[in-house]
């Protein structure tokens, strides 16, 4: 069988490419797609210990999923908004790299 | 062929996919690496006996999310020229600051004797059932879930509110 720590460092080596892509992408756009990944990141791992961990009998077995059931929504919701922003700020900007969206600045 | 050789192999196409996704130039190539990075983490999903959640990664981040990428990626095109330079130019600083996250969650995770643990055991179609009435049984899930599914409500509202065009300006 697999053992559990593969899926743990799997999952944090996409949550660190994500990280990555955070810190160093310019356009928004990409920002928000190495969210997703590291969204991605953290469901593989709490579904990882779910499996796992779940015939403990002192765990809910269903616990892992109600978690991960509202990650999903929240990084529904995260998208959504996101995009949107990005899409508001392209009209009265005309730019999505983040370095110009300035507008904040003293 | 043995479940862990699948499994590396899943792994690896959704890690160089995920590096694809950071490292291209072109933003619609990055949006359809990410597609592919998000496939191989339904079929991690499969493996982890949670084909629920599989399915759901198909429909929610494959069939929605990253539709909605794609969209903005088009709408948004013209300001970016694919050929400049996509990323920050402290990039190495960014490298180093991943690599010494990846290093410090690594090896505490190996360092934790309860991660050598075998599967339990594999849960069944029993499980789905009772997931489904803890989501509405008011002494589990059912307010987290009702609040989550406001929240959505609030997101999509909020996200028709921020970017329809008052002005009739450009679209």
């Amino acid at each position: 069988m697999i053992p559990l720590y593969w899926y743990v460092l799997f999952a944090t080596a996409l949550f660190c490419i994500g990280l990555f892509g955070v810190l160093t992408r310019k356009n928004s756009v990409a920002i928000l797609m190495g969210i997703e990944l590291m969204l991605n990141a953290v469901n593989v791992n709490l579904l990882a210990f779910w499996r796992y961990l779940y015939a403990d009998p002192t765990v809910e077995p269903t616990r892992g999923l109600a978690f991960v059931a509202i990650v999903f929504v929240a990084a529904s919701a995260e998208a959504a908004v996101g995009l949107a922003l990005i899409i508001s700020a392209y009209r009265r900007r005309d730019t999505v790299v983040a370095e110009e969206l300035d507008l904040l600045k003293g | 062929m043995p479940i862990q050789i699948f499994f590396l192999i899943v792994a690896a196409i959704t890690l160089i996919s995920a590096v694809m996704v950071v490292t291209v130039r072109r933003m619609m190539h990055a949006a359809l690496w990410l597609v592919l990075s998000l496939f191989g983490v339904a079929l991690i999903f499969a493996l982890l006996d949670a084909s629920f959640y599989a399915v759901i990664q198909l429909i929610v981040y494959i069939g929605a999310i990253a539709i909605l990428v794609i969209f903005a990626v088009m709408l948004t095109r013209r300001v970016m020229d694919d050929d400049a330079a996509q990323t920050n130019k402290n990039w190495w600083v960014a490298l180093i600051a991943v690599l010494v996250v990846f290093g410090g969650i690594a090896a505490t995770a190996l360092s934790w004797t309860r991660l050598q643990v075998g599967p339990g055991i594999p849960p069944g179609d029993s499980i789905l059932v009772d997931f489904g009435t803890a989501l509405i049984n008011p002494q589990k899930y059912a307010i987290p879930f009702e609040v989550s599914s406001v929240l959505l409500l609030a997101a999509v509202i909020g996200a028709i509110y921020v970017a329809v065009d008052r002005k009739g300006g450009k679209g």
